[in-house]
């Protein structure tokens, strides 16, 4: 089979700019004329097109399935079911727990069924109606506590625990002088990236298949979709497709095996693009959770345990929540220090929309519950938030309840100081602006009822995978002389998802081997595995191992600099030579041009890299090092809210956070900024909101997210406290702000309502209760 | 990358679906309206129409059920695929493209009512390599991330520099809500279109 | 499914004597949504956008007559001083792009309880044209709207145009949305005063089946002012009437809890919107100064 058009080319730029500058990103141009080839763009000549039925149950026994009429509709190429799966009908990134297309029972509404691949969208659609399946509809399981408790009919063999983290340390019968509880929730968040699920599958003709597709993880799409289709995995090559937004979203399958089925079966190519409506249903969400907290503090407001238990509804299929509840129990009191901690986390299967990642974790959850639990103990001694926080940050050394110490930098009482101490905005007044105003345009206030409410928090986050992962990266780095000018060109099998990789992957390249001109190949699986584009971790372990590749070469130059020139390998070290400009030097000379060095031919080098190992946690306890770095962020945000209405108007939402080291200064500027906007979100209008199992709002009518009225300029103060574990001493930035946003807003909320406030996102009924 | 030569005849003909009522009553307002010759696999001649479309400034001539909409008619038939679809309904703005100068969702309207209109999708943008000054704006202060709603705030930003709604934040902000980023680029693209409103000016 | 673009309103009119099946299409905010998700798959679309006397406004005296597809990013640029209600809630229709193409014919059309403008033409006692084969005909606005999506429009009729006059006291039109931006009503208020007529005109929106008049509101206000001879000595309002209307406004609902909002807020947030835009009304009927800003 032929290449299909508009699959991603390689991306070149030629310009200065190492690491710590901000260079354009090399697929910019493409973006902003239209040209990049997402995977929604792709085409092939003769492709069919793939659709899902899928289940209108949350909880349902398939009784029969009747395809004839639907395979009579003219212009259908196949109808496939179950039975129609070549190899195992298990799929799951971590739990292979969920059927490409279910068998006897459906656990969730929007489960695929079956499939059709036809000649046009419309007709797969007519064909879909054609298809009869018969359900006998069963109670749905919905109460994740239930669950937990072993109240409900289990939904799977194992059970309906997904995992029971508890994290043990100190004494577990401490008290405290001063005592608060709470019970919060947390509802359940979606990705909602711009650009839906879409793919193309080509059969190819050694009876495998190509696969371009927008994901985050080729490697892991990998092993999946062959183990589905019963095919060696070199016979399953995935390709990535440009991809609009990710966010954890596309960390599981969603229409990968179904278009590779249907391109085996019909040997056409096959496309397949889900609309809005189904893409709510076709990825996981985030996590919703009920979280239990019991915080003891003596007089002065130093913490002396926490008491947590933790519930978070997984869905129909575990996806990546026995992660999550790891993140959320070892993290689940957030960035302080505490002697005596008992939590306890459940992530359980209900017959809700299957939940996995979402930027941010486990950690978001929780974050809401302690933050929320800071500010009442606050609020009880009658401190200011912020010193209550002071009083217990962690910093460097601080020991974590897993009994994991913090080896590198912890500034969480800076990042505090550096938000409280930023100015204040100034009072809305003056003449009167709407666009201002809580409800905008729709002039709902000239100022009645809005009262002024400032909020701080700040959050903690894993960076990178945890629990004993062998978590690593692979990149393959080539430098030549093309035309007098030194070139590079790198690959890897990582998921650039618009965080800016490509462009930071380049600037290490340029750093390294002293080059402007780099090319960044199409990632593929034709290299070995990057690791996910997930929990902050692409430009640490892809970005090492991208350096550890430029190690290689540089080594492999000055080896071949050593046998030209005679000059004794100890001789060549001593000189500290490096590649500047095309050439090599010491500190002071110029020693040879590269183009002499490596005349005709190219250096060309491949480098697995791993992070420093982490443990498992002890099933008991919770006890050992999980996590290989920590991030930590601070916002204060600043809200006006119109009391009698319920309606929030976000005026600021500064952050600070500490990056290690800043590798390209905008892009994480630009994280910052989207990772505080979806806690924003989450905080004042972000739900999926479920009824007996049932999504109410799947689409963007009913699903609110943020537009540019609602997400206010951030003044962000960036710290760059180098981790010396970590590749250029940097710190992953993606989710940190994303934790710390959220219990922010809701506290200046209190601050302005005096409510208590213990769900997130808040409503405006919440705020006048009604 | 090119456009895919004779996409959209292939694609037509392979798609055409039949309708599910009789349509002679259409043609007679419809003076343009594709005859069986025009459209050789049409069972029923009333079921696709021919349709001319100016695009970016060239002449189009597409075969199209009438309940195809603008958006899937650049995207799947003229290999206009910059133009972004992202909730088919009117929401996010991603489909953002002007018709006759005026900035629309191309998703909430169909491809036959734009017949005898000026389309300009973000394709039409450039000149060249030089790009429209909104463009190389968007470039500059790294306004999107992974480019999704870019094609369509691109679009709106050319139409609100040029409905002269630039003079505040608030109001490009507030002529700017019908787009959509989930990166949240928002800071930057108030940056962006500010700046290109400027350039645009001088 | 077939497409006619008539260039006439006769001809128009004619196809849909004809066929009555067909669906009107214009801006498409609405019919595009269900053609999308194929909650529709009407028999034939008959597109208006070719019939320029559709697309016009004009003024006869006092009365505007603003025909059914005037996009509302022109209502908003062209009328807003004469009908500030009309201009107000265009102002919040979705997005720029949508106001280019959405149309008050197209609100009218949907009769979607949500629909922003109903409530402004309601208050502002405007008369729905509509024609068919058969001839022509005016419906008050408050007679329009007859249940959820369904409105008094016969099959073979057409919208052709809303009439109302400009505005001879101040308007107002509030909204609640749970964004601050592109957001569809969770609950929406319009006043109208009418000082020459001695006459108070508020409607409610999504809040009902139908958008509706809360009539007991605008006789009790009306009464007031009357009574107390307010119109004419234009002193502020007691607070207790401005609270007593909003009580009377929020009586007038009969909302339900659904994934926008509950009832419980929805009654709540009127009494709050009626009572804050009489206060902003009455400030400008005081001489206090415009209360359209920004």
């Amino acid at each position: 089979m032929s290449q299909p058009v508009r699959t991603p080319t390689d991306l070149t730029s030629a310009v200065a700019g190492g690491v710590g500058e901000s260079p354009q990103r090399p697929d910019g141009n493409l973006k902003v004329r239209g040209e990049f080839a997402y995977s929604s763009d792709l085409w092939h000549e003769d492709m069919i097109w793939g659709a899902t039925l899928r289940s209108p149950h949350p909880h349902a026994r398939i009784t029969g399935v009747d395809l004839t009429e639907a395979l009579k509709v003219p212009g259908v190429h196949a109808v496939l079911t179950h039975a129609d799966v070549p190899g195992a009908n298990a799929c799951g990134v971590e739990q292979r727990d969920q059927p490409v297309l279910a068998v006897d029972v459906v656990r969730y509404q929007g489960e695929p069924v079956a499939l059709v691949g036809a000649d046009h969208p419309e007709t797969a659609r007519r064909a879909m109606e054609r298809i009869v399946v018969d359900y006998e509809v069963l109670e749905p399981v919905v109460d994740a506590e239930a669950a937990a408790r072993g109240e409900c009919a289990p939904l799977h063999a194992s059970g309906n625990v997904v995992r029971h983290v508890p994290v043990r340390r100190g004494d577990q019968s401490a008290t405290a002088e001063v005592v608060v509880t709470g019970r919060y929730e947390v509802g359940m968040q979606d990705q909602a990236f711009l650009g839906p699920e879409s793919g193309l599958a080509v059969p190819a003709e050694d009876g495998g298949v190509d696969l371009y597709v927008a994901t985050q993880w080729l490697h892991v799409d990998q092993d999946q979709v062959a183990s589905a289709l019963g095919l060696p995995l070199e016979k399953v090559r995935l390709a990535l497709s440009g991809v609009g937004g990710a966010f954890g979203g596309r960390e599981d399958l969603s229409m990968q095996v179904h278009a590779c089925m249907l391109a085996l079966h019909t040997r056409k190519p096959v496309k397949m693009v889900y609309n809005r409506e189904e893409s709510f249903y076709g990825h996981v969400h985030r996590h919703p959770a009920v979280l239990h907290y019991e915080h003891g503090a003596d007089r002065d407001g130093k913490l002396v345990y926490v008491r947590a238990k933790i519930y978070l509804d997984g869905g129909a299929y575990a996806s990546s929540t026995a992660a999550v509840v790891a993140n959320a129990a070892t993290l689940g009191i957030g960035p302080y220090d505490v002697d005596n901690v008992t939590v306890d986390c459940w992530g359980v299967y209900t017959n809700n929309p299957p939940c996995g990642a979402m930027r941010g974790f486990g950690a978001v959850q929780a974050g809401f519950a302690y933050e929320s639990q800071m500010d009442r103990l606050a609020g009880v001694l009658g401190l200011d938030p912020v010193e209550v926080r002071l009083r217990n940050a962690v910093r460097e050394g601080s020991t974590m309840p897993t009994g994991q110490v913090i080896d590198s930098a912890a500034p969480v009482a800076e990042l505090l100081e550096l938000v409280r101490d930023r100015p204040l905005p100034a009072a809305t007044g003056g003449e009167l602006d709407l666009r201002q105003m809580p409800g905008g345009v729709s002039n709902t206030t000239h100022g009645e009822g809005v009262v002024r409410g400032v909020g701080y928090a700040v959050g903690i986050k894993n960076i990178c995978f945890s629990e004993g992962h062998d978590d690593y990266s692979t990149a393959r780095v080539r430098l030549e002389v093309v035309g007098g000018e030194a070139a590079a060109l790198v690959q890897t099998a990582a998921c650039e998802v618009g965080q800016g990789l490509v462009t930071v992957v380049q600037q290490i390249v340029r750093t390294e081997l002293g080059v402007q001109r780099v090319s960044v190949l199409p990632m593929d699986t034709s290299i070995g595995n990057a690791g996910s584009s997930s929990a902050s971790r692409q430009t640490y372990v892809t970005g090492g191992a991208v350096k550890s590749a430029c190690a290689a070469v540089r080594a492999r130059v000055l080896e071949l600099y050593s046998r030209q020139t005679g000059t004794g390998p100890a001789e060549v070290g001593r000189l500290g030579a490096e590649l500047r400009g095309g050439k090599l030097v010491s500190s002071h000379d110029v020693l040879a041009d590269l183009a002499d060095v490596l005349g005709g031919d190219a250096v060309d080098e491949t480098a697995e890299w791993r992070h420093r190992p982490t443990e498992p946690i002890d099933p008991e306890t919770g006890q050992g090092n999980a996590h290989v770095q920590f991030g930590f962020a601070a916002h204060r945000a600043v809200v006006d809210v119109d009391v009698e209405l319920g309606l929030v108007k976000v005026v600021a939402l500064d952050c600070a956070q500490d990056v290690g080291r800043a590798l390209n200064p905008q892009a994480v500027l630009g994280q910052i900024q989207g990772g505080s906007a979806q806690g924003l979100g989450l905080a004042v209008m972000e739900e999926i909101r479920t009824k007996d199992g049932k999504v109410r709002n799947p689409s963007f009518t009913d699903y609110l997210i943020p537009t540019v009225l609602d997400v206010p300029p951030m003044g962000v103060d960036v710290l760059e406290r180098a981790d010396p574990h970590a590749p250029y001493g940097l710190r992953g930035v993606g989710e940190p702000p994303t934790i710390s946003s959220t219990p922010a807003i809701v506290a200046a909320i209190r601050a302005a309502t005096g409510l208590p406030l213990t769900r997130v996102p808040v409503r405006p009924e919440h705020i006048t209760g009604t | 990358m090119p456009n895919p030569p004779h996409h959209a005849n292939t694609h037509t003909r392979r798609t055409v679906l039949k309708s599910t009522t009789v349509a002679a009553a259409s043609t007679a307002l419809l003076p343009d309206a594709a005859s069986g010759a025009a459209s050789p696999a049409a069972a029923n001649p009333g079921d696709v129409v021919r349709v001319t479309l100016s695009v970016n400034g060239r002449s189009r001539v597409v075969d199209v059920e009438p309940r195809v909409t603008l958006l899937d008619a650049l995207r799947e038939r003229l290999g206009l695929t910059g133009t972004k679809k992202g909730c088919d309904r009117g929401e996010c703005g991603a489909c953002t493209v002007l018709v006759d100068g005026e900035r629309i969702k191309s998703c909430l309207t169909l491809a036959v009512m734009r017949r005898g209109s000026e389309i300009t999708t973000v394709e039409g943008l450039a000149d060249g390599d030089r790009l429209h000054p909104v463009q190389a704006a968007f470039i500059r202060h790294d306004a999107f991330q992974c480019g999704g709603c870019t094609s369509g705030q691109i679009m709106s930003a050319v139409a609100c520099v040029r409905e002269g709604h630039t003079g505040s934040e608030a109001e490009i902000r507030e002529w700017m809500s019908g787009n959509l980023c989930r990166c949240a680029c928002y800071q930057n693209i108030v940056a962006a279109v500010a700046d290109a409103a400027r350039e645009v000016r001088r | 499914m077939d497409f006619l673009r008539p260039t006439t309103l006769a001809e128009a009119l004619a196809a849909k004597a004809e066929r009555p099946d067909l669906v009107p299409i214009a801006g498409g905010t609405d019919v595009m949504v269900e053609l999308n998700f194929d909650h529709r798959r009407p028999p034939g679309l008959l597109d208006l956008t070719g019939i320029a006397e559709l697309a016009r406004w004009s003024a006869d005296g006092d009365v505007l007559r603003v025909g059914a597809a005037v996009p509302y990013a022109r209502i908003v640029q062209d009328l807003g001083d004469r009908l500030p209600g009309l201009a107000m809630a265009s102002r919040t229709v979705g997005s720029p792009q949508i106001r280019n193409r959405g149309t008050v014919g197209g609100n009218l059309g949907s009769a979607s309880p949500a629909g922003d403008t109903h409530p402004v033409l309601i208050a502002g006692d405007a008369v729905v044209e509509v024609a068919s084969a058969r001839g022509a005909r005016s419906i008050p606005a408050d007679e329009f709207y007859l249940g959820v999506k369904r409105s008094a429009l016969e099959p073979d009729e057409l919208i052709t145009a809303v009439r109302l006059a400009a505005a001879t006291g101040p308007q107002q039109f509030a909204k609640v949305g749970t964004r601050n931006a592109m957001v569809i009503a969770v609950c929406s208020f319009a006043v109208s005063l009418h000082p020459e007529r001695l006459r108070v005109g508020a409607a409610v929106g999504s809040a009902a089946p139908t958008p509706r008049r809360a009539s007991a509101a605008e006789e009790f206000l009306s009464a007031e002012l009357t009574s107390a001879g307010l119109w004419e000595s234009r002193e502020p309002l007691p607070d207790s009437v401005q609270r007593r209307f909003g009580e009377l406004v929020a009586e007038a609902a009969s909302p339900i809890d659904d994934v926008r909002g509950s009832a419980a807020y929805r009654r709540h947030a009127l009494a709050v919107l009626a009572r804050r835009s009489l206060g902003w009304a009455w400030r400008e009927h005081s001489g206090g100064g415009n209360e359209r800003c920004a």
